[in-house]
């Protein structure tokens, strides 16, 4: 545990370090471009990188408090993200059961089996017992009005928020040889690499962005943006690869992959807002919107990102 | 006398109360642009849960808080002593009688007494819940007669949204769902205003408030 927990310290010290260095950065533009706070995009860098401090300590208590620890922050995580999707879906009073199973049942087993890490239901939980029970107890109620709709959405929210974000604590489940009591540490990999090419995309998007890649789903995000951002957190993932039990190589190949989930699970989730025409799914985090907001890239690479591991990884 | 034993309990079942709709509905007001209202003033409401004076009074910054007593009825909140204490202990709630029989206190005089002493009131005009599909209903006559009686108070509208949904009628699990209470330009009345005309601009400026009703099939 010794080797892990100096491993992570480097690692929260390299955080600390690249978040006082943007905090710097963005103390110097708020002087020099925006001192009475009217350029927007400047004021939104701030609260985006004054809302990084708080998701990275919050991140680090549960980290520091272990297995229960994590899994607790991402069972929250699932609750508030089921909330904002749920809110934009075309409820009626005949789900209300349906939907109180959702949040009070579905949510809790789901994060329960992982705690007792009983994979073999943990896996299959709520894409079969949630997804067939679920209709049922809504249709008991005989309301048929645009039944498979409210099904499916309802479905779709609990796959994203709680089925895909529960891969995450996943992670500390997976036995690999050799790296016994460091799986924190691939939960970190995951994160930084997904959330440091989402920063890198609208970093390298602002700087040299000229051609949209979206214009339809998400007219901020440029091919100059993506391009530079994959590239980039694909070589910061492979530079990592000391705190994961990956050579250079396989942890730029898997940081590849986790980036491209994640942009293309921001796309997904950008078309359903549209869709729903609302801007951000909440207001949870100061300047970057909802929960959803920031998790739509974790919650699309993490099963993919928790299977390959388990597949050539782990015994 | 010693303090009732309810009194001691009030305040830890408010913080309990405002703690646990924050958790459910994760609550947030969207301010006028004149900023959040300074001094006393009425705050009139959509109603269509019995929570909505709650989510009103969790948004408010707490030196409002402490001076903003709902004005409710007396025939449920007086219903069972759970009701009473959260009613009258707990949210100091003005509690009027509906029925027109069982009047032994004119609503209006009970009303206009608790502003004199220095409170803002939450009032639903609409006089019940709202379990109708129209948005809100026809306003009774109460606000009118209260703004007659105390002409300078400011008016505010707030609208409730979402916690029709969060708890519909008859069921008793909330489904957490995001709620925003959203608060308008404070009116006033007209010097000579009818009653039909403030009742109608009043309304309008309630429902000027509501969002476009995202998702909600009902």
């Amino acid at each position: 545990m010794s080797a892990a927990s100096s491993d992570l310290i480097h690692l929260v010290l390299g955080i600390f370090g690249v978040l006082i260095v943007a905090s710097v950065i963005g103390y110097v533009l708020q002087r020099r471009l925006s001192p009475d706070g009217s350029n927007a995009a400047i004021e939104n860098l701030n609260a985006r990188i004054k809302a990084w401090w708080a998701m990275v300590i919050l991140i680090g208590i549960a980290f520091l408090a272990g297995r229960t620890g994590v899994i607790l922050l991402f069972a929250f995580c699932s609750f508030a993200a089921l909330r904002e999707f749920i809110t934009l879906t075309n409820t009626r009073r005949a789900d209300h059961w349906a939907l109180a199973a959702a949040f009070f049942v579905a949510l809790p087993l789901q994060y329960y089996l992982l705690w007792a890490e009983e994979y073999g239901i943990f896996s299959i939980f709520i894409p079969v017992y949630a997804f067939l029970f679920m209709p049922i107890i809504a249709v008991l109620r005989g309301d048929t009005e645009r039944f498979l709709i409210r099904i499916a959405e309802v479905q779709w929210a609990l796959m994203i928020c709680v089925f895909c974000a529960s891969h995450v604590p996943a992670l500390l489940t997976l036995h690999i040889p050799g790296y016994e009591g460091r799986n924190v540490l691939l939960i970190a990999f995951l994160v930084i690499v997904v959330q440091l090419s989402d920063v890198l995309q609208y970093v390298w998007g602002k700087l040299f962005g000229r051609h949209k890649i979206a214009p339809k789903l998400s007219p901020s995000k440029t091919v100059e943006g993506f391009v530079g951002g994959v590239v980039s957190a694909t070589l910061i993932g492979a530079a990592l690869w000391w705190i994961t039990p990956f050579t250079p190589l396989q942890a730029g190949l898997l940081a590849f992959v986790i980036t491209l989930m994640g942009f293309f699970g921001g796309l997904v989730m950008s078309a359903i807002k549209r869709d729903r025409g609302v801007k951000d799914w909440g207001h949870l985090i100061e300047g970057h919107g909802g929960l959803i907001d920031r998790l739509d890239s974790v919650v699309f690479s993490a099963p993919i990102f928790f299977h390959l591991v388990r597949y050539w990884w782990s015994q | 006398m010693a303090k009732p034993m309810t009194a001691w309990l009030a305040k830890p079942a408010a913080v309990a109360i405002v703690l646990f709709a924050r958790a459910i509905t994760a609550v947030r007001a969207i301010w006028p642009e004149s900023g959040v209202p300074s001094g006393r003033c009425i705050y009139f409401a959509n109603h269509s849960s019995h929570g909505d004076f709650i989510l009103i009074w969790a948004v408010l910054p707490p030196r409002l808080r402490q001076r903003t007593r709902p004005v409710a009825g007396a025939d449920y909140w007086l219903k069972s002593k759970l009701n009473s204490f959260i009613g009258r202990d707990v949210f100091n709630a003005v509690l009027i009688e509906r029925d027109r029989e069982a009047r032994t206190e004119d609503p209006i005089a009970q009303m206009a007494a608790a502003i004199d002493a220095g409170s803002s009131l939450i009032l639903f005009p609409e006089g019940t819940r709202n379990l109708t599909d129209a948005p809100l209903q026809p306003f009774k006559s109460g606000l009118f007669h209260l703004a007659k009686m105390r002409p300078d108070i400011d008016l505010v509208p707030v609208w409730i949204n979402n916690l029709n949904r969060v708890m519909p009628k008859g069921e008793f699990v909330p489904i957490p769902l995001i709620c925003t209470v959203t608060f308008g330009s404070a009116l006033r009345i007209g010097p000579d205003e009818e009653k039909a005309d403030f009742l109608a601009r009043t309304q309008s400026a309630l429902l000027a408030l509501s969002p476009k009703q995202l998702g909600n099939g009902e």
